[in-house]
């Protein structure tokens, strides 16, 4: 790679050791996808809960954080695996909590400010088109660069270190022209009509795609989806096919028309009613057995929050409900009134974390959690692998089932 | 008859070790038990086997960005797979094994690498070399 005077010093050792770690770990991956140089960004956004980064990763972060450096950008953090203020009810042991604290104070110390939130693009600083991002959570960077026109990889919790201390990137994959325009077209004729459906088609194409490396352009969308339907959309996409980037025509940024993102010559591959009914078989209730309700991945907007406190209010669960919301949101619906009525209904509403990465197959057999329901696609896909049964259906059903105490 | 493969240039050290192969996706989030150090989601393909100190050759990866930290984690517990060949690695798989110094490769020039290996075949990964040897 191409490195410029200030890159030679950082990996000569002469601008500290976090440094010469993170431009020679910049080097190894961009060498990987054939980066020719680096690209200055303007934020990063990094992922790493206590249970994906586990013993190992508290104790390279606070070797970072002992070298005595500062990050070079704003640098903020996605949800976080311990809500400090209500770990023990959920079965979080006193271990988890301790690794939890250790890593934020090492954040802390080299200037990463603690956010906590995977809709930082709803209540931060979204970043604006032709931005250079180093974002972590495959939720906000497709929605990035799909919704905002900002370019970003998926920056993995090491990644987005490295851009935080350096103030760049590889220039890889979505950072470039050639890498963003469409390689998939699909044409939709089922409407979507709320958080759930959006959230399902978003799977189906991510499914489809299957690959990092494709970038799908939709047709066939009448209504322009709000904030919320859209990040239901790209985070479903993401999850089930690893996607970072779509195009939807005449609504995105990059598409005004199919000609701009180079998909009129691409074969036309229809999203069908039996393939969305297909992808929500696979995540049928099992009986009438309920175990757990959760609302999350992505957290919540103020909006959602309104919305369940609004089908929560008179209420009281059967079923535990966990609602996990950004610290930034969590504030706003402490003010309004939404978490004292969700709680009220029994429901339990978690700051700055979110379900699927706050240690939940821990949590799931500490509580003899098992059938799972769930408005989000997303999770639906993560927690096969963690010992659960997830299902699938809209907000409306999922707080129907948890007054209820059924499965639906 | 050792049969070479050619592919990208990679990262991590050279490894020798037995394939375990599936034409399925990989992500450590998703698909692991990484305690017990086995496939757990039950629609993965090769669930309930161990990854331990395998060469596991897959189609590509899925899911989110905590591979990236797992990788590492995983590795540092040594429960972790010796390598991961790959048709196509995403931008988290790869940033995770360059944390981890794990072995990966990928883009393979005679086409589908899972088609290719066997399970229980040895294989040695050469990254710097940009191939893989199957004895």
């Amino acid at each position: 790679m191409r490195l410029t005077t200030e890159e030679e010093a950082m990996l000569a050792g002469e601008m500290g050791s976090a440094l010469q770690w993170a431009i020679d770990h910049q080097i190894k991956v961009g060498s990987f996808f054939d980066a020719v140089d680096m690209v200055p960004v303007s934020q990063a956004h990094m992922m790493a809960d206590p249970e994906s980064v586990g013993d190992a990763g508290v104790e390279f972060m606070e070797s970072i954080a002992a070298s005595n450096c500062w990050v070079a950008i704003p640098m903020i953090t996605d949800p976080r695996g311990v809500d400090l203020a209500h770990y023990r009810p959920l079965g979080q042991t006193e271990e988890m909590a301790t690794l939890e604290r250790r890593f934020i104070a090492a954040c802390e110390s080299i200037g990463i400010m603690m956010t906590n939130t995977c809709i930082n693009y709803q209540t931060i600083m979204p970043p604006v088109r032709g931005d250079h991002v180093a974002y972590g959570d495959t939720g906000v960077v497709i929605y990035s660069n799909s919704v905002c026109g900002a370019r970003s990889n998926f920056e993995g919790g090491p990644s987005a270190l490295a851009a935080g201390l350096t103030g760049r990137t590889p220039r890889y994959g979505l950072h470039l022209d050639e890498k963003r325009m469409a390689t998939r077209r699909y044409r939709i004729s089922d409407q979507p009509a709320e958080l759930t459906d959006w959230g399902v088609l978003g799977a189906v194409i991510g499914r489809k795609a299957g690959s990092y490396w494709e970038v799908p352009v939709i047709e066939g969308i009448e209504n322009i989806p709000t904030s919320d339907e859209i990040k239901h959309f790209g985070a479903a996409m993401a999850s089930y096919g690893s996607t970072p980037l779509f195009h939807i025509v005449g609504i995105t940024p990059e598409a005004p028309n199919l000609a701009a993102v180079g998909g009129q010559e691409l074969p036309v591959d229809a999203i069908t009613t039996e393939d969305i009914a297909a992808l929500r078989a696979g995540f049928p209730g099992h009986g009438d057995k309920l175990d757990v309700v959760v609302l999350a991945a992505p957290q919540l907007s103020i909006v959602e929050m309104q919305s369940v406190a609004g089908l929560c209010k008179g209420h009281k669960m059967k079923t535990p409900l966990i609602v996990c919301t950004s610290p930034q949101v969590y504030g706003d619906a402490t003010r309004m009134g939404f978490v004292e009525t969700i709680e009220s209904a029994g429901g339990t509403v978690l700051c700055g974390t979110c379900f699927y990465n706050q240690y939940a197959r821990e949590i799931g057999e500490a509580n003899g959690w098992v059938n799972l329901l769930s408005n989000s696609a997303k999770i639906v896909n993560i927690l096969g692998g963690y010992g659960y049964r997830p299902a699938l259906a809209s907000m409306d059903d999922c707080i129907s089932a948890a007054i209820s105490g059924r499965m639906i | 008859m050792t049969r070479i493969l050619r592919c990208h240039i990679g990262v991590g050290p050279s490894v020798t070790g037995t394939a375990l192969v599936a034409d399925d996706n990989f992500s450590a989030r998703y698909d692991l038990d990484r305690i017990n150090g086995v496939f757990s989601r039950p629609q993965h393909k090769l669930h309930g086997q161990s990854y331990v100190d395998m060469i596991l050759v897959l189609n590509t990866a899925k899911g989110g960005v905590a591979s990236a930290w797992m990788l590492h984690e995983m590795t540092t517990r040594k429960i972790a797979p010796k390598a991961l060949v790959l048709n196509s690695a995403n931008t988290i798989l790869v940033q995770g094994a360059a944390l981890a110094n794990l072995s990966m490769v990928d883009r393979f020039e005679d086409g589908d690498i899972t088609g290719l290996i066997k399970t229980g075949e040895t294989v040695t990964v050469d990254p710097a070399a940009g191939e893989i040897r199957i004895s």
